[in-house]
């Protein structure tokens, strides 16, 4: 499979990053070169073989539901670009 | 008096708990060192202070008796691990100022033992490069020299920023790899996805091991592709990366998928006899067009554990080929998940806009440099609607192949396993600038299995090449079974010796 200069674009809107026009070709370029080092595995047989989903066999542990955290809103905001009164300041989302 | 940066991390320990050297003197010796060799650019952040402040502490513990087993022992932090209060932003400019208000796990364990921090160490961008050149702060000068560099020439090339025709110390854990070797610091953390300690161990002359999967906690550390990635040390003998896993492992109730079981005392493995181990050698690693003095190098390995009573036997991991193009599934897509956090909003860098949307757009085009542009686009285009089976989720059986090779491996009597651990001796920086990314992938081939399955891995030193370069040799062992990796990696160092780059012309 190969993608072309529209899938670029979609991809790239898609992961949330700004790419130019210029950039477009070359990034189609790379990836179809990845992906053409990718497509030998469409060849192996994996009829009846489950997908990993836990590389290690463990049982995921439990714990009590119950809160153990909070109370650091400082904290939490001490690397944000831009805050007030508390809350992380972004540009307007709804109309 | 010797200098005191030339012990290792296990004659160190020895010496400050007879109190024949204070951990202040031996922090300081390291802090000048580091000092000097600021050409090498392997750290991106020293905190000389903290670290005196530290080793005044340890000083004080060791006069009272109380020391843990890392006490006084001046150490580097790769800047993937979150450091309360220090530079932590994994070499991307888009961590631009992130100072945590948390510790890592691995890093409060080390801490704990009554470790000395130096500082942050560089690193590839995210831990996404095998040579180190996708820092943010600039490729890192291993401080092996280039074949027919003079010392004045390596000296040169060091004052220029590009670093270029300087040998890479590899990568993602560059910085760390080149502190190690070059003793800045007694030994480094490290991590690794797809062979980011190994790699970079067997390019510098040092010894490196990544954990079973779960065997470190992952909490703290910037996550590049969650199954996957594992901490692990850097350090110039297997004993002192013994004596450093020791207190980086354990449990975490912070991390689901670290292990509850308790750690051994890997050190007590470290000259353990090897005799009636079977170790197997793998067929499929014997690539076409293999680099002759690497073969050389893995039949020489095999040889030193025949002669210290092991059994060396062929094994078969028929899936071996298919692991490199699968991990290029799932590490990017895992990676794309993961990334998607550098918004721009709760920390970091932030690129301004009048609209939402856009300033991700802007932060991320800004923030991320080309090797993480790259992979997040094929993580996004793998996971979209339409590719997921064909690409995801076939990988994700495909990595089922490769873990149950191991498993038949060993379920045959075969004790651990024995391979190169890159296809060849390292490469100049700027010497692949021009390469397809896949190229550079290349490099992880040997190590990248053991991520898949989840095994551990060890690396050690294991020669030279014609050209004067380290080699190394790869153990992999069955799941958290790194006693056994550590006793045969002591048989092989007690063989091949140990290998130091030439004397300190960096500084």
């Amino acid at each position: 499979m190969s993608v072309d200069l529209a899938a670029v674009r979609r991809i790239a809107h898609l992961a949330r990053i700004g790419v130019s026009e210029a950039e477009i070709p070359h990034l189609q370029h790379e990836i179809n070169a990845i992906l053409a080092f990718v497509e030998a595995l469409g060849e192996v047989d994996v009829e009846g073989v489950e997908p990993m989903t836990s590389v290690t066999p463990m049982r995921l542990p439990m714990r009590d539901d119950v809160v153990t955290d909070g109370e650091i809103a400082a904290k939490v905001l001490a690397n944000a670009p831009l805050t007030e009164d508390g809350f992380f300041l972004v540009p307007k989302v709804i109309e | 008096m010797t200098d005191l940066t030339s012990l290792t991390l296990a004659e160190a320990r020895d010496r400050l708990a007879s109190r024949a050297i204070s951990s202040r003197d031996l922090t300081a010796a390291h802090l000048a060192a580091i000092d000097r060799a600021k050409g090498l650019n392997a750290f991106v952040a020293v905190t000389a202070e903290k670290a005196l402040a530290m080793a005044d502490a340890s000083d004080a513990r060791l006069a009272r008796g109380e020391g843990g087993p890392l006490e006084g022992l001046p150490i580097g932090v790769k800047d993937l691990y979150a450091t309360e209060g220090v530079h932590t932003q994994a070499c991307s400019h888009i961590l631009d100022g992130f100072k945590p208000a948390y510790e890592s796990t691995v890093t409060a364990n080390l801490w704990r033992d009554g470790a000395v921090m130096l500082g942050k160490l560089n690193m590839d961008e995210f831990a996404m490069g095998s040579s180190n050149e996708t820092s943010y702060y600039g490729p890192v000068a291993s401080p092996w020299l280039p074949p027919n560099f003079s010392p004045t020439q390596a000296r040169a090339a060091l004052a220029d920023k590009g670093k270029r025709g300087l040998m890479a110390p590899g990568g993602s854990s560059g910085g760390s790899s080149s502190a190690v070797a070059a003793h800045l610091c007694l030994a480094a953390t490290a991590s690794d996805t797809g062979g980011s300690i190994r790699q970079p161990a067997a390019l510098t002359g040092i010894v490196g091991i990544k954990p079973t999967y779960g065997r470190c906690s992952r909490w703290g550390m910037v996550a590049f592709a969650s199954s996957l990635d594992q901490a692990g040390p850097l350090a110039r003998t297997v004993r002192d990366a013994a004596i450093m896993l020791r207190s980086m492992a354990g449990p975490d109730p912070k991390d689901s998928t670290c292990s509850p079981s308790p750690v051994p005392d890997y050190e007590a493995s470290v000259g353990r006899s090897v005799k009636g181990l079977t170790i197997g050698v793998p067929k499929e690693y014997r690539l076409e067009g293999m680099n002759p003095e690497i073969e050389a190098l893995w039949a020489k390995g095999a040889e030193w554990l025949r002669a210290a009573g092991a059994t060396i036997v062929d094994v078969s991991l028929p899936n071996t080929r298919h692991a490199l193009p699968a991990y290029y599934i799932v590490a990017p897509a895992e990676a794309s998940s993961n990334l998607a956090r550098y918004d721009g909003v709760r920390y970091g860098l932030r690129e301004p806009a009048s609209e939402i949307v856009d300033l991700y757009q802007k932060t991320r085009a800004s923030g991320f440099g080309p090797e993480v542009r790259r992979r997040l686009m094929i993580g996004t285009y793998v996971l979209s609607a339409g590719y997921y089976d064909a690409y995801y989720l076939r990988a994700q059986k495909i990595r089922t192949l490769i873990k149950r090779d191991f498993e038949i491996a060993f379920g045959n009597g075969v004790d651990a396993i024995l391979t190169p651990a890159t296809p060849s001796p390292a490469f100049a920086i700027g010497a692949m600038a021009s390469a397809d990314p896949v190229e550079m992938y290349l490099n992880d081939v040997f190590t990248v299995t053991v991520n898949m399955a989840g095994l551990p891995g060890l690396v050690t030193p294991a020669g030279l090449s014609a050209d004067g370069l380290p080699l190394g040799l790869q153990l992999i062992g069955r799941p958290f079974d790194e006693e056994t990796l550590f006793a045969l990696g002591e048989a092989i160092e007690q063989a091949a010796g140990r290998f130091s780059p030439p004397e300190a012309w960096w500084a």
